[in-house]
């Protein structure tokens, strides 16, 4: 089974049934590990009790970008292969990227107001979350706006890729105009400043929210190539009758 | 080179002619600056520390705007298929086009911008640099914004959508924009740094500006 035998919708179907039980399993799995130990992890001796709000905040942030990564690459597939279901993948990563971006900006607004005092700030990494949103909802804009899926496909590849283009660049540009946020404390040059005591819960973490979104994205492009068979059905129906 | 300069000379022509609509660009920077101390109160003092800011605002306003018209035009009268078409590159008419955009609609807000720094109670410097920024920069704005032109004509749609996916591509570009003016006017930062970062926004988005809407030109219009 290769990644060409998948542009038969049917073929992908049938397997994606197959897979998307044992993906749900894994993680329920490994959601329920993730939420007790985030639970039993010990408290911050300055933030408390609120450093919790971190086992859900950072996997959202962590996600809000990796989706628009995979909607890269499916923009790539549509583009360059015309793979069949690279357009189905892009469309269906769309909205769970904007939930998790969502997510990300209101733990993180919900974290802020205990620790900076304030809901919102206009601090660098806050506002590039922000603008990811917004850029979020333009892609499904886009994709709203045109009734034909295989035309609205090609615009939204290139507004992905372009978007792919610019997010360092705008996220760059934000860091210059204000910073308030802490910098990275994970993925660094030296190791993780962060307590193993709250890095294994925030891993597990992380891991089950990227599961979480593999069979959220599964089933939403089932959804996705059933209801084009529905529409080209209706289509097929409404012909009928005129003829 | 000659088709690219005659598509260059025949969008400036037609710019500028009755109908044309880049002049209105200017028009409506004027109303955006006009329309601020109506928001913020005439107090002059506040008016110089904000003219910058307002000054790139109304700016982007403007340019975006005009954008719409940039493929639609050919797309109704049919001579964007003939580009897409003839023999020569797509990402070089593509970038002619941008270029003679710029020089009809962006350069004439440019040159408007003196007059509105005196309204905003900028001194003479302040003015030359918000005027030398806006020439650096209104060029990425025009070459971004030529993407979300090529994506919308292939759509059919245009207005607010255009203004949705342009706008926060054009977040780097006030923001050095802006940066550098404030620069040259209080300080403390220095003016070079952010300045040439704004040139290198600019040069980049001529590469990759013709290159996207090229490519969804070609994806697009078949």
């Amino acid at each position: 089974m290769t990644l060409t035998d998948l542009a038969n919708p049917t073929k992908f179907l049938a397997l994606s049934a197959r897979i998307l039980p044992w993906l749900a399993a894994a993680t329920a799995v490994l959601l329920a590990i993730g939420l007790y130990q985030s639970a039993t992890a010990p408290d911050d001796y300055q933030q408390g009790a609120t450093v919790k709000i971190m086992f859900i905040h950072v996997p959202n942030a962590w996600l809000s970008m990796f989706v628009w990564g995979v909607m890269s690459v499916a923009a790539l597939g549509t583009l360059v292969w015309r793979h069949p279901l690279a357009d189905v993948a892009a469309k269906s990563a769309a909205p769970i990227g904007a939930a998790f971006t969502f997510l990300a900006l209101v733990t993180g607004s919900l974290w802020g107001r205990p620790m900076w005092g304030t809901y919102w700030e206009w601090d660098a990494r806050l506002t590039s979350v922000l603008i990811l949103f917004l850029m979020y909802l333009g892609l499904m804009a886009l994709w709203r706006a045109v009734e034909d899926p295989s035309r609205a496909a090609r615009a939204a590849a290139v507004l992905t890729l372009v978007g792919a283009i610019n997010l360092p660049i705008i996220k760059f540009s934000v860091d210059w105009w204000n910073t308030l946020h802490q910098p990275a404390s994970v993925f660094r040059i030296g190791g993780p400043t962060l307590d193993r005591a709250f890095l294994v819960p925030l891993f597990v973490m992380a891991i089950a929210f990227t599961l979480l979104f593999l069979t959220l994205h599964l089933a939403a492009m089932r959804n996705e190539i059933l209801r084009r068979r529905v529409r080209s059905l209706q289509m097929m129906q409404a012909n009928s009758r005129a003829a | 080179m000659t088709a690219l300069g005659a598509l260059i000379q025949r969008d400036i022509r037609i710019a500028l002619r009755v109908g044309g609509g880049a002049l209105i660009g200017v028009l409506f920077f004027l109303s955006v600056v006009a329309l601020m101390p109506f928001a913020v109160g005439p107090d002059l003092k506040l008016l110089a520390r904000l003219g910058p800011a307002i000054l790139w605002l109304g700016a982007l306003l403007a340019s975006l705007l005009t954008l719409d018209r940039l493929f639609m035009a050919d797309h109704e009268d049919g001579s964007l298929d003939l580009i897409v078409m003839s023999r020569n590159s797509l990402e070089l008419a593509c970038g002619a086009k941008a270029l003679a955009h710029w020089i009809a609609a962006g350069l004439p807000l440019i040159v408007a911008t003196p007059v509105l720094g005196l309204l905003l109670n900028l001194d003479t410097p302040s003015t030359a640099a918000v005027a030398l920024t806006l020439l650096a920069g209104t060029p990425a704005l025009t070459f971004t914004g030529m993407i979300g032109a090529a994506l919308a004509v292939t759509l059919h749609r245009g207005g607010l959508l255009l203004a949705v996916l342009v706008l926060p591509l054009s977040i780097p570009v006030l923001i050095f924009g802006v940066a550098a003016s404030k620069a040259a006017i209080t300080g403390p930062q220095t003016f070079g740094a952010p300045f040439a970062i704004l040139c290198a926004l600019s040069l980049f988005s001529f590469v990759v500006g013709p290159f996207a809407a090229a490519a969804s030109l070609r994806q697009g219009l078949d």
